[in-house]
């Protein structure tokens, strides 16, 4: 695929967003996606949004790109949960090279106040997971965990320790909702159990805030005289949508999205500089280098407490502290591990600027462990 | 949280699909549904099979036992209207009969739940909907 991702938009994560609203939070991000990559919204002719539970039931591109003042010749809402910001960029490159528009605006924003309304509905999950006290995806990620565990004696301690370290990148990204608050293992292991063995600190804090890339052709890119960061390969699967269903619990679809990925790229697990992985609970780290291939399956655990994964290891993990550490704003917690990893390939990450390959892997996950989307992103060699 | 101010539980939602599972449920049986094409055990209930997408589904009564396939201790319950519970166990059920459920453990301690531990189906009484939950198997 000879696609680019030449701009990139990310807003402040905060707990609450009153008086914001979604349209206009997606308005924010995308205005600053668009102009980082030094054009104007005249050229964009693609438009990638996500769902909008409760307030956009339907016609939500229309919706977006009507309030952007857009007239895109390809416009869809992609809702693949956490994988929906890996998802867009690859559909972006498709529908490029298709030949059906020229630049995409990917974009996701997420507003919150007060508590979020609970709509009825007649899904599966409705229906056989939440009369059993199942709400919401902590106890999916908690069933995860409790088998890793036990199938592999991966202990808190080894997660705790990766979660410090995407603090301690944190603590060099503004944006991020733990920003100036870092933390300790016995933080990490004393935080109040939520879902055992998962502790209050194992989870992701949820956001308001944005996240956008603008994908464009490399002809246009190579044009726009800034550093060029390229998709060099993608991949997606869907296995379920409740964790009951999981063909397997300690590993996902990400491990045949990833291989895809590296399949189309021509690269390997031993040749990437950077990862860029969907963290929404620390559990998910562990079963995602399993399913990269950075080490042997059940290895997850000690493959995170023996490394130096901050911005200064040789093989950094979420240099902008993941959204164990930034929060999480929704679908746009997704898309900031694309941010991320376009900011860190361009070498415009200050200081938390990680040195190595330029060759970033990038996953997305959505659900129970149910959708996964990898990008493998390539920069100019430095 | 006094029961007179916790929310409404959320009850189960039964579609014209799922509703015989329901109404055996309220008859204190766990069934499943069976292909008659090609033998699958079906859990949830499915208007075709999801292996042949046959549609000669049958319910059958289930032994109601099944193991821990692993199992949560929930602190900090996702809906307010189980907060009053906690700690509860919620786990996933392998089934004697193949699917996997998500249920609940009960009539034991949290902490005395395990991976592997043989349980046996008990209906929530005096619900408006009964479900099945699971309970330890007494040893033989």
């Amino acid at each position: 695929m000879s696609a680019a991702l030449v701009g990139i938009g990310e807003l402040p994560n905060v707990r609450r967003s009153e008086g914001a609203t979604t349209l206009g939070t997606l308005a924010d991000v995308a205005a600053e996606a668009v102009a980082d990559a030094g054009l104007s919204p005249a050229d964009v002719d693609g438009l990638l949004v996500g769902p909008q539970v409760g307030e956009t039931p339907q016609h939500v591109p229309a919706t977006v790109a009507e309030y952007l003042g857009l007239q895109p010749t390809v416009s869809n809402v992609v809702d693949l949960g956490g994988a929906t910001g890996c998802g867009m960029v690859w559909r972006a490159a498709a529908a490029i090279a298709a030949g059906m528009c020229e630049t995409v605006l990917c974009v996701l924003g997420n507003t919150r106040e007060g508590d979020p309304p609970r709509s009825p509905n007649r899904n599966p999950i409705r229906e056989f997971d939440v009369p059993f006290g199942a709400s919401g995806a902590n106890t999916s990620y908690a069933l995860i965990a409790q088998r890793h565990m036990h199938d592999y004696g991966t202990t808190r301690d080894q997660l705790a320790h990766a979660v410090v370290a995407q603090r301690q990148n944190a603590q060099h990204n503004e944006l991020a909702v733990f920003h100036g608050r870092p933390l300790t293992v016995d933080d990490v292991l004393s935080a109040p159990p939520v879902v055992e063995p998962l502790g209050l600190l194992d989870v992701v804090m949820p956001c308001a805030g944005g996240a956008a890339v603008v994908v464009t052709s490399a002809d246009r890119a190579a044009a726009a005289g800034r550093p060029v960061v390229t998709l060099a390969g993608a991949g997606e699967k869907v296995t379920h949508r409740a964790i009951a269903f999981a063909p397997d619990l300690t590993a996902g679809p990400l491990a045949d999205a990833i291989h895809h990925a590296y399949r189309q790229a021509g690269v390997g697990p031993e040749d990437l500089g950077l990862l860029s992985l969907y963290d929404c609970y620390s559990i998910m780290l562990a079963v995602t280098v399993e399913d990269a291939g950075l080490c042997a399956k059940g290895q997850g655990g000690r493959w995170l407490a023996e490394r130096d994964l901050t911005w200064r290891g040789s093989l950094p993990l979420n240099p902008h502290g993941g959204q164990l550490s930034c929060g999480q704003a929704d679908l746009a917690g997704g898309m900031s591990h694309v941010v991320e990893a376009v900011r860190q390939l361009r070498g415009e990450a200050g200081s938390r600027q990680v040195g190595g390959r330029p060759l970033a892997l990038v996953t997305g996950n959505g659900a129970t462990m149910s959708e996964a989307t990898a990008l493998v992103l390539r920069g100019e060699d430095r | 949280m006094s029961a007179s101010t916790a929310p409404r539980r959320p009850g189960p939602t039964p579609t014209p699909v799922s509703q015989p599972f329901w109404d055996a449920a309220a008859a204190g049986t766990l069934t499943l549904q069976h292909c008659g094409r090609c033998d699958a055990v079906v859990f949830y209930p499915r208007h075709r099979c999801p292996r042949c997408w046959a549609e000669a589904l049958a319910w059958r009564p289930a032994s109601g036992r099944g193991t821990v396939a692993t199992y949560t201790v929930v602190h900090k319950p996702g809906h307010p209207a189980f907060a009053p519970d906690t700690p509860y166990v919620v786990a996933l059920i392998d089934l004697a009969e193949g699917p996997r459920m998500l249920s609940a453990v009960v009539g034991c301690e949290p902490g005395q739940v395990r991976i592997g531990m043989p349980v046996r189906v008990r209906f929530t009484a005096g619900a408006d909907h009964p479900l099945p939950l699971f309970e330890p198997e007494e040893e033989p």
